[in-house]
Parts: structure tokens; C-alpha cells; sequence
């Protein structure tokens, strides 16, 4: 008995399950130490990405070529957006925060499938090292760009059947990921948790799930085409043997752009949670918000069209998907009104994720809106393929699920070590970044507009000023990312300990200690009131 | 950690699983009828080539699996655990002579030069060559899966055995049977698609 008594006391790090050493992490399947390592993992490749990033952007600082050559910039832009994309920005909220959280929120032990769970974060090293391993083998990196378009990746010698194979792999990992969370939200809430009264990000991370269930295996299955054209040269996706580019393309994006939902709706998630915290009042509109993520995560099921609006569509196909482009901006627009509305007569308190919430909306509205321009017929055929679309992506996918996961990782930080971050030295990381960030990529919105074509290693004498301004502006986004970084590290060795509930959250997760126990409650809590119900 | 059992999730996680399954042969049911409609005279020469008698065959004996499968399921729940790894192995059976089957066909075609590289495969026209290749790529993948249903019922039949699947504890039983009926469910769409229609 007095066994079991101390055993409630120990928190999950210190409780090992019988395991020693190293291997308590690798065969754990609790979800807080799996959301730990994919933690770890997603933050190793995310910085081999911005250091890709790096370099592409000091070779665009002036016209002419400076350090590299042409094809090795071509692999560099390939490698950052696969890596960004399938190592970073699809696994990166799930796979931490709704680990790490989702469970915590909802009032439950674990997620349904503990084993699965572990598994699919074996697949994703195993994606992640096939993707890493086209470096240096063979022909070196794949240089066709991270959308693989045929028929140019099935003729080019290098490494593409190695990097497919790693996204058809992750793609794997993601999708028993999100079939673990759809099982767990519908089965796992505490007593009481009605689906109108589980957290916004609960929701959130609902809707991205039925995204990754539902439209990963189409891409499974067209790289799978790549491999098999690859190896046989069928002809599937060449129109000099009978197949077809353009219905690559289709298939690409039918995955491609919900995924792009995948990538936002978690960070939208975690606004939704941060924004009532800080603001002390109930979230407004907590319906509109529930609802406009299963909106968001439907509509964008059929937009993938507005990708090739230049490629090749019948008239009325192209108006169908402009006018789809646009539905799908409503619901995200629904969010922003709410999220304002919350703060509106709030107690407003700007602590460090409330900012990187902040710079969230103001971010994520501007690249919201440019997609509006972009998602317009006439105005696409001059913007694409230009940098204004390459500002548009960094505006949403950095700006905005960028700074949502960084908005995570210090609003959930105290829940996860149990110790607090130095808030001054976060705060000015902060204002590093947006700065950074805005000189990083408003430029590119200019020179976009001004003709300059994406992906090319030199850049005209026209574009100049714009170019410099940017990779300056790299320069300092990375000093700001660096800060942030080590200021977190420093924070979890050496931070002061954290109270349990530090922002005075209402949500589950504040209740039980930090860092949790192994099983997350000593007894599972029964919920009555629906969440953010401050009393203002 | 306590051990939490909970049947309605375990079939729920299945059930999405298959849903993630459909779409994977989605894409490729997407890709046959695009290439179809293109090429619709050439898809029905191809298709000329296809041995029908034992496409019958293959069907007839998936569908007869499907129903030892679920034969198996009613056994255990009524508590007949020997009765139940008979009609598992009697599915495995029929997984096996499918497959066989399927061998001695794609033999016949390999045979015949009909395979990606092969001498008269370069020689036939485009839309000829999409048909052959989505031919031994649908049913390439579909017999990949067959195999990992039947690895799926070898592990059912073990836990069957060691007392871990009985009649008050039988989900995993039925997920393999709910696997077995998607790979029978695609097979009966891939049948007419390929040996049927002219």
C-alpha cells in the first residue's frame, strides 16, 4: 500500500516503468514522453531546415552567383521544404501538443492507442532518416522541388525514389497519429465533457485528424505511381508516352493543399486556448470557432484546384475552384473576428505566448488575405510562380503555425517541466523574431508583385534592394529563433519551478501538477462548466 | 499502467484504418477511369488479354473466404474456440489458392512478354501499355494486401490459442475479419474493372 501512495507522487519523468536509462524513453508508450521525443526530433530537423533556409537566402543576397552552384541551390529548396513540410510543420502540433496535451485536456490517461502511438513515432524517424540519407547517397538530394512534379521527378538522376519513399512513410506515421486522436477524442473525455464543452484545441485537433486520415493515403499512393514509374517507366505521368502531368498534379494536391490544413488548424487550435487565458474572459463565439475548424477541415478538401490555375483547367473548373478558394477563407475569417472579440474589454496580460498569439493574428491575417489574392483567377496568372506565393506560404505557414507552435511551446512549457522560462528574455525573442520576420518576407510580397520568379539561385539587378532587405532580415529572425531557443533550454534545466497552473488556466491540464504523474490525474475529474468559463 | 480495454475504440480505429485503405485504391480507381475515358478502345483490347475463368474463380473464392471469416467470428462468439481456427485456416486456404492463382496468371502474362521492359510490352500502343501497368499495380498492391490479412488471421488463430481472444473478449478477431472483408470488398470492384468490362 505504501508503495502505491509514493508511486502517485512521482511525476512521469521520474516514474521509468521498470525500464533503465535511455530505453525508459525509446519503449515508453505514455504520451507525454512520445510527445517529448517527437519534441526533440521535430526540433533537430526543423533547425537543419532553417539552416538550409540560411544559405538560400545569403545566396540571394545580391545578383550574380555567390557560393553555390544552380543545381546544388535546387536540391537546397527541395530538401528545406521537405523537411519543413513533412519532418516540421504536418507532424510538428499534432505530434507534440496533441500527444503532450490532447490527452491532458480531455481528462484522460493516455491516448486509445499507446503501442500505435509509439509506433508511429518509429515510422517518423525511419521517414525522417530516408529523407536525410538522400544527402549522401548516391546523386544527392532530390532537386525537383518538395511537390516531386512529374514528369521532370521521374527522369531526373537524383535521389527522388529515396525522398517519396520518406514522405510515403511519414505520410504512414501521420495518419495512425490522426486515427489515434479521432479514437481518442470520441472515446477518452473525462465524465461530463460533453463534444460542446471539450477545449477549442481538442476540437481543432479533431478536424486536422479526419484531414490526415482522410487525405494522406491519395499521396501514399501517387508516390507509390513515382516509385513504380521510376523503376518500369510506364509512362503514367509523360504525355509523350500516353500519361498525363497535369492529373499528377491533381493527385499531388488533392492531398497537398488539405494538408496545408493540417498544417494550420492545430496552430488555430492553440490560439483559440491562449487568447481567453490571457484576455481573462470567455472565449466569444465558441460555437463559430468548434464549427469553422470541421468547416475548414471540409471546404479545403476541395480547393486543391486553385494550384494550377496556370497548368492547364477547363474555364468553368477554374471558376468552381476560385470561388471554393474563396468559401474556405470564411471560416478562417470567423476565427479572427472571435479570437478579437475575445480580447476586446479583456484584462489583457502580454506575457510571452499572448505575444506569439498576437503575432500569430496579425501574421496569419496578412497571409490569409494575400491568399485571397492568389486564390483569384486574374490576378494568379501574374502572381504565380513569382515570390509573391512564396511570401504568401511563409506568411501563413511560419507567421502563422510557426508562431502558434512557439505560442505553444511557452504556454505549455511550465505543464511540461514543471519549471518557468525567463519571461524578459522571451519577450525580447519575440520582438526579435516579428521584426526578423517581417523584414524576412514583406519583401518578398514586393518583389513578387515586381516579376521575380521563384526557386532560381540569382536574381535580376532590379530586385535587389528587396533581396538584400530580406536576407538581413534572415539574419535577425535567426538571432531571434536563437534567443528563444536557449532561453527555453536554460529554462528547463535550470528555470525556478513553476506553480501548477501559472497563467490560471480553467482547462484540465492546469489541474493536475507539473509535470504531470504518469497516469495524468490522481483521480479522472468530472467536468460541469464548459472551458474558459472566467467570470468577467 | 492499468490495462484499459475498451472494444468500441478498438473497432472504431479499424474502422478508420479501412477507411484510409479505400482512399489508398481511391487514387488508383481515380487514375484507371481517367485513363479509361482516354483511352477507351485500348483499355478494352487490353483487357481482351485477361484470363476471365479464373478472375471467376479468384472471385468466387474470396467471396467464399469472406464468409468462412465471418463463419469464424460467430464460432468464437458462441464460444467454440477449435471450430473458429478451423474456418481461419479454411480462409487461409482459400487466400492461398487465390494467390496461386494469381501466380500462374501473372506468369501467363510475363510469359507472353507483357511486363514493363518486356520485348512485345514495347511494342503495344500507350493506352494498352496504362492498362497492363494498372493491372499488375491494382492488383500487385491488392495482392499485398491478401497476404497481410492472412499474416493478420495467423495472429489471430495464435492469440485464439493462448486464450487472449474468447468468446467475451473477441474484437481483435474481429478486426482481422473486418481487414478480410475490405480485401474482399476491392477485389470485387477490381474484377469487372479489369476482366468484365469491354
Amino acid at each position: 500500500m505504501t508503495d502505491l501512495v509514493q508511486k502517485e507522487h512521482l511525476n512521469f519523468y521520474q516514474d521509468k516503468q521498470g525500464h533503465k536509462g535511455i530505453w525508459a524513453w525509446l519503449l515508453s508508450t505514455d504520451h507525454k514522453r512520445i510527445g517529448l521525443m517527437y519534441l526533440y526530433s521535430i526540433m533537430i530537423f526543423f533547425l537543419v531546415a532553417v539552416t538550409l533556409g540560411f544559405l538560400m537566402r545569403l545566396e540571394l543576397i545580391k545578383p550574380g552567383k555567390q557560393f553555390m552552384e544552380p543545381e546544388t541551390y535546387n536540391k537546397l529548396f527541395t530538401l528545406h521544404g521537405v523537411i519543413m513540410i513533412f519532418l516540421f510543420i504536418i507532424p510538428g502540433i499534432p505530434a507534440i501538443f496533441g500527444n503532450f496535451v490532447l490527452p491532458l485536456v480531455l481528462g484522460a490517461k493516455d491516448v486509445a492507442f499507446p503501442r500505435l502511438n509509439l509506433f508511429s513515432y518509429y515510422l517518423y524517424v525511419l521517414g525522417a532518416l530516408f529523407a536525410l540519407s538522400t544527402l549522401v547517397i548516391g546523386d544527392g538530394a532530390a532537386d525537383t522541388g518538395w511537390t516531386f512534379y512529374a514528369p521532370y521527378s521521374v527522369k531526373t538522376g537524383t535521389n527522388v525514389s529515396l525522398s517519396v519513399l520518406a514522405a510515403f512513410i511519414l505520410g504512414f506515421s501521420s495518419i495512425l497519429t490522426g486515427l489515434n486522436f479521432l479514437t481518442t477524442i470520441h472515446r477518452m473525455r473525462a465524465p461530463g465533457m460533453t463534444w460542446f464543452k471539450m477545449p477549442l484545441f481538442a476540437w481543432s485537433t479533431y478536424a486536422t485528424a479526419w484531414i490526415q486520415v482522410l487525405a494522406t493515403p491519395i499521396i501514399g499512393i501517387t508516390l507509390l505511381m513515382i516509385i513504380a514509374e521510376r523503376f518500369f517507366g510506364i509512362g503514367l505521368f509523360d504525355p509523350a508516352l500516353g500519361g498525363d502531368p497535369v492529373l499528377y498534379q491533381h493527385l499531388f494536391w488533392i492531398y497537398s493543399h488539405p494538408a496545408v490544413y493540417i498544417m494550420i488548424l492545430p496552430g488555430m487550435g492553440i490560439i483559440s486556448e491562449i487568447i481567453p487565458v490571457f484576455s481573462r474572459r470567455r472565449i466569444y463565439g465558441y460555437n463559430a470557432i468548434a464549427y469553422s475548424s470541421l468547416a475548414i477541415a471540409f471546404i479545403g478538401y476541395f480547393v486543391w484546384g486553385h494550384h494550377m490555375f496556370t497548368s492547364g483547367m477547363s474555364g468553368p473548373a477554374r471558376i468552381v475552384f476560385s470561388l471554393l478558394t474563396f468559401l474556405v477563407a470564411i471560416p478562417s475569417a470567423i476565427k479572427v473576428f472571435n479570437w478579437i472579440a475575445t480580447m476586446y474589454k479583456g484584462a489583457i496580460d502580454l506575457q510571452p505566448p499572448m505575444l506569439f498569439a498576437m503575432g500569430f493574428i496579425f501574421l496569419f491575417t496578412i497571409g490569409g488575405l494575400t491568399g485571397l489574392v492568389l486564390g483569384a483567377l486574374a490576378t494568379d496568372i501574374h502572381l504565380h510562380d513569382t515570390y509573391f506565393v512564396v511570401a504568401h506560404f511563409h506568411f501563413v505557414m511560419f507567421g502563422g503555425t510557426g508562431f502558434a507552435f512557439i505560442a505553444a511551446l511557452h504556454y505549455w512549457f511550465p505543464k511540461i517541466y514543471g519549471k518557468m522560462y525567463n519571461i524578459r528574455r522571451a519577450t525580447t525573442a519575440f520582438w526579435i523574431m516579428i521584426t526578423g520576420f517581417m523584414l524576412l518576407y514583406f519583401p518578398m510580397f514586393i518583389a513578387g508583385f515586381r516579376g521575380m520568379p521563384r526557386r532560381y539561385y540569382n536574381l535580376l539587378p532590379r530586385f535587389q534592394i528587396e533581396n538584400f532587405i530580406s536576407t538581413v532580415g534572415s539574419w535577425i529572425l535567426i538571432t531571434g529563433l536563437l534567443l528563444m531557443i536557449i532561453n527555453l533550454f536554460i529554462g528547463a534545466r535550470k528555470g525556478k519551478k513553476a506553480d501548477k497552473n501559472p497563467w490560471k488556466g480553467l482547462t484540465l491540464e492546469w489541474q493536475t501538477d507539473s509535470p504531470p504523474s504518469l497516469e495524468n490525474f490522481d483521480e479522472i475529474p468530472t467536468v460541469k462548466e464548459a472551458p474558459y468559463n472566467y467570470k468577467s | 499502467m492499468t490495462l484499459h480495454r475498451d472494444d468500441e475504440a478498438s473497432k472504431m480505429g479499424m474502422w478508420i484504418f479501412l477507411f484510409t485503405e479505400l482512399l489508398l485504391f481511391g487514387g488508383l480507381f481515380l487514375v484507371y477511369s481517367i485513363y479509361r475515358y482516354k483511352n477507351p478502345q485500348a483499355f478494352a483490347h487490353a483487357g481482351e488479354e485477361l484470363n476471365v475463368l479464373i478472375g471467376t474463380i479468384n472471385t468466387v473464392v474470396l467471396i467464399t473466404s469472406s464468409l468462412t471469416v465471418a463463419l469464424s467470428i460467430t464460432a468464437i462468439q458462441k464460444n467454440k474456440p477449435k471450430l473458429a481456427i478451423g474456418l481461419i485456416w479454411l480462409t487461409i486456404v482459400f487466400a492461398l489458392v487465390f494467390m496461386v492463382n494469381k501466380y500462374f496468371e501473372w506468369g501467363a502474362k510475363i510469359e507472353h512478354g507483357l511486363f514493363p521492359g518486356q520485348e512485345h510490352y514495347n511494342t503495344i500502343e500507350p493506352g494498352e501499355k496504362l492498362f497492363f501497368f494498372l493491372y499488375y499495380f491494382m492488383t500487385g498492391l491488392h495482392g499485398l494486401h491478401v497476404l497481410v490479412g492472412s499474416v493478420l488471421l495467423l495472429f489471430v488463430i495464435t492469440r485464439i490459442r493462448q486464450g487472449r481472444v474468447t468468446y467475451d473478449n473477441f474484437v481483435f478477431h474481429e478486426n482481422g475479419g473486418l481487414y478480410w472483408h475490405l480485401v474482399d470488398l476491392i477485389w470485387i470492384f477490381l474484377f469487372p474493372l479489369f476482366y468484365l468490362i469491354k
